[in-house]
């Protein structure tokens, strides 16, 4: 519980990072706007089908806490998943050929925007049932538990999924066995349309997991700094054996829930406020020139990410649709 | 004209075989069902019947040949006075099918032969699933069992006694009452490369889990494009026990089998779920198996060899007969057997199919016995409204059409919630005169 204490201190406390982390948290973060930008636009041209929901305004959180794991730590989560992916390493060239239901893609065109999933990268998905996530983030940690590894999971979920049942039952089982895994709610404010205040009964999300002892921090999710440090502490509290913990990052999307969302259930005023106030990553901008990073690197990361984001959209339209072949494999797996 | 002989698909898994022996050779005169050669499978030793006839002109794969793919060209059978030749030449390569064929080519006339196992002794089914289970758990760390009081309990029917002992706390894990949470934590342990057993006191429960069971187990392997599959077994008691009245009896045989992902196994004996629930956790893929509370209790001889399994996606023939097929899974291969002994004493042969496995459905053994008797008596605890019996029988029609004497017909619990009431319940479930009423009315 000292951890725990220590963990809320230090999520609201800004240490910060060196310059060097800073500059690979501003790219990842960047790679991950630009390409939903992209996402956003190939969707309107009609080369993106079905669910699309992207992730811009909720970047730090995923960034920030990549940079607490080691590598072997999984990650699960939703369906608003194409920042994770990006953020464990996976290639922007899969994410977005997946996205447009090509051979290339990481699931060959069969999952799409909402299914995919790396073993390489210990990224477990990409699932389309809110909620169902957690009950799976917590068997990645049991297989941890398991195998006496050191390993942990993050199990990320959005506010409104922390009203789903299977996510008590999830606490109740990671807390009776003191799995390795950190519940990460990332709290947008809005399920769909409907605001966290008209949802949740529960105000103080971090607490959520109190009758089980699950310690938990509230987190500025705007904020990459601070979404690291929890995140370290976090996980070292899961790593150390002492069981589960929970993480609620305050964080904003900045486009409707999905690309059908006409959004009116907000204000014009209060997504701009957002944008123009609390942006991650001209937050992180601000931080670098305040360590006085050369802004010739910052600039070789934009030419950098835009280049990369372009030859993803590229490969994402060249690359050819699934073989007819296609439709009946992987059902099960022969032999 | 001269027509190529293909290898056979044996199994609805099997891709590829062992050629073990011709049982013709080059110039022999062959005919329509005659037995022409052996081939092994990793699950069985099959025989190949000729479904044409003719005079075997060549022999492509030799005797031995390993690793032949399902739809190569074995053989050339040849008209009356066409040349022979018996030298072997390169297997062609196998054809593919076409995405929008019919999934499986029809096997027609292959008899499933049974791999025989030796000396058998007497053992309940309790015994059997158990046995099972911890062969399992002895050979593969990887293997372990959760579920409500499967551990300090021994288990609520008993099947996991004496588990704990053996394997410890790590390997036997009771839960929370908390299916939906229990279940979808296995899923992700499964998802990770464990190898789940997950029991579920009975599969009325399951209905708390189904979403992670169908929507996470199922679907994630083409979700992934084949990257993450997930080798896990849901085991429990499903269908009516006794007097337990609607919540906690239902079958979900249907349910389970209509969905691609799964598997669905159903074992009746004490040899069918213990060679089966052995395969079901060797397999790489989700399987529901579905046990039954009134058969925990019964004997049956049951093969003594350690090394013991039975493959999924195939049905035994329990007894052979030439005037009607029952078909049957679970408890009410029982039903059919006695069914079929009350026939008998009126001159009706009845051949008893015992399923086994739902999906993988072994329709080839029901349709090649069907050919054989002309009339079909499906018989389940479960309801009528897509049904399993309404599945077999619409294959039936698909590939009989011609060959029925009289309309398929099935036998099923009343379309109601099962009642409390001991007479009552007893009008509800399947007894053995309803299906002999039933093939009276095809005969």
């Amino acid at each position: 519980m000292a951890q725990a204490a220590e963990a809320r201190k230090r999520g609201k406390a800004r240490t910060g990072l060196s310059e060097e982390d800073l500059l690979r948290a501003y790219h990842d973060m960047l790679l991950i706007r630009r390409f939903e930008e992209k996402a956003g636009q190939l969707y309107g041209m009609g080369l993106i089908g079905g669910f699309c929901h992207l992730y811009i305004g909720q970047e730090a959180v995923v960034v920030g806490l990549q940079m607490a794991l080691k590598p072997g730590d999984q990650v699960i989560t939703s369906y608003r998943d194409h920042g994770h992916m990006l953020a464990t390493g996976m290639e922007a060239r899969g994410v977005m050929a997946e996205l447009t239901g090509r051979a290339g893609g990481y699931s060959r065109g069969k999952g799409g925007s909402m299914h995919m999933f790396s073993k390489e990268k210990n990224f477990f998905g990409g699932h389309g049932i809110v909620g169902a996530q957690v009950s799976l983030g917590t068997g990645l940690a049991f297989s941890n538990f398991y195998r006496g590894n050191d390993h942990v999971c993050l199990t990320y979920f959005g506010e409104g999924a922390s009203n789903q049942g299977q996510v008590y039952e999830s606490f109740n089982l990671a807390a009776l066995m003191k799995l390795p895994v950190v519940y990460v709610i990332e709290n947008n404010r809005y399920g769909m349309g409907t605001s966290v205040e008209r949802a949740s009964a529960s105000h103080e999300l971090w607490k959520n997991g109190a009758p089980w002892g699950i310690p938990g921090a509230q987190v500025d999710g705007m904020d990459v700094e601070a979404v690291h440090q929890a995140g370290v502490a976090a996980v070292a509290h899961c790593r150390a054996g002492s069981g589960p913990f929970l993480l609620e990052m305050q964080t904003y999307r900045y486009r409707g829930h999905s690309m059908s969302d006409p959004a009116k259930y907000r204000t014009r005023e209060e997504v701009e406020k957002m944008r123009s106030e609390r942006d991650c990553i001209e937050h992180a901008r601000a931080r670098l020139a305040e360590l006085g990073a050369d802004e010739a690197a910052i600039k070789r990361i934009d030419d950098e990410v835009k280049r990369v984001v372009q030859d993803a959209a590229d490969f994402a339209q060249s690359s050819p649709e699934p073989d007819p072949a296609e439709l009946w494999t992987d059902v099960l797996v022969e032999g | 004209m001269s027509t190529h002989i293909l290898m056979p698909a044996l199994s609805p898994t099997m891709t590829e075989g062992k050629l073990a022996r011709w049982l013709k050779k080059v110039g022999d005169e062959v005919h329509a069902g005659d037995v022409i050669a052996e081939i092994e499978t990793d699950k069985a030793t099959m025989e190949v019947e000729a479904v044409d006839e003719g005079r075997l002109a060549q022999i492509l794969v030799p005797e031995g040949a390993e690793g032949v793919a399902v739809n190569t060209p074995i053989a050339v059978l040849g008209a009356d006075g066409e040349g022979v030749s018996s030298a072997p030449v390169q297997p062609a390569a196998p054809k593919t099918a076409a995405p929008f064929e019919a999934a499986k080519p029809v096997a027609a006339a292959v008899a499933a032969v049974e791999t025989d196992w030796g000396a058998t002794k007497s053992i309940t089914v309790r015994e059997a699933l158990r046995d099972a289970m911890a062969a399992e758990l002895r050979a593969d760390d990887r293997v372990f069992l959760l579920g409500e009081e499967v551990a300090q309990y021994q288990g609520a029917y008993k099947i996991s006694q004496g588990l704990l002992d053996e394997f410890g706390p790590r390997r036997i894990i009771d839960t929370p009452i908390t299916e939906h949470g229990f279940a979808g934590l296995a899923v992700g342990a499964a998802m990770n490369g464990l190898k789940p057993i997950v029991e579920f006191m009975t599969f009325n429960f399951a209905m708390q889990a189904i979403d992670q069971i169908i929507n996470s187990a199922a679907k994630t392997l083409y979700m992934s494009g084949g990257q993450m599959g997930c080798p896990i077994v849901f085991r429990g008691p499903n269908g009516a026990a006794s007097r337990v009245a609607a919540q906690h009896s239902q079958c979900y045989a249907s349910w389970y089998a209509h969905c691609p992902g799964l598997k669905v196994v159903a074992p009746w004996s004490a040899a069918d779920a213990k060679g089966l629930l052995r395969a079901a956790i060797r397999d790489p893929n989700p399987v529901i198996f579905l046990e039954n509370e009134i058969l925990y209790g019964q004997h049956f001889e049951c093969p003594v060899d350690e090394q013991f399994v039975l493959p999924i996606g195939r049905a035994r023939i329990e007894r052979v007969g030439t005037d009607v097929t029952l078909v049957a899974f679970s408890i009410m291969v029982g039903v059919a057997l006695k069914a079929a002994d009350a026939l008998a004493e009126q001159g009706i042969s009845a051949e008893v199919i015992n399923l086994r496995s739902l999906r993988p459905l072994d329709i080839d053994t029901v349709v090649a016995s069907v050919r054989k008797t002309t009339r079909i008596v499906t018989v389940e605890e479960g309801w009528p409204f897509a049904g399993i019996g309404a599945e077999i029988n619409m294959q039936v029609i698909e590939q009989c059409f011609d060959w029925l004497d009289a309309p398929p017909a099935r036998v099923h619990g009343l379309d109601v919630p099962l009642p409390y009431a001991a007479n009552l319940e007893k009008l509800a479930l399947p007894q053995p005169d309803w299906v002999v009423n039933a093939v009276k009315k095809l005969i």
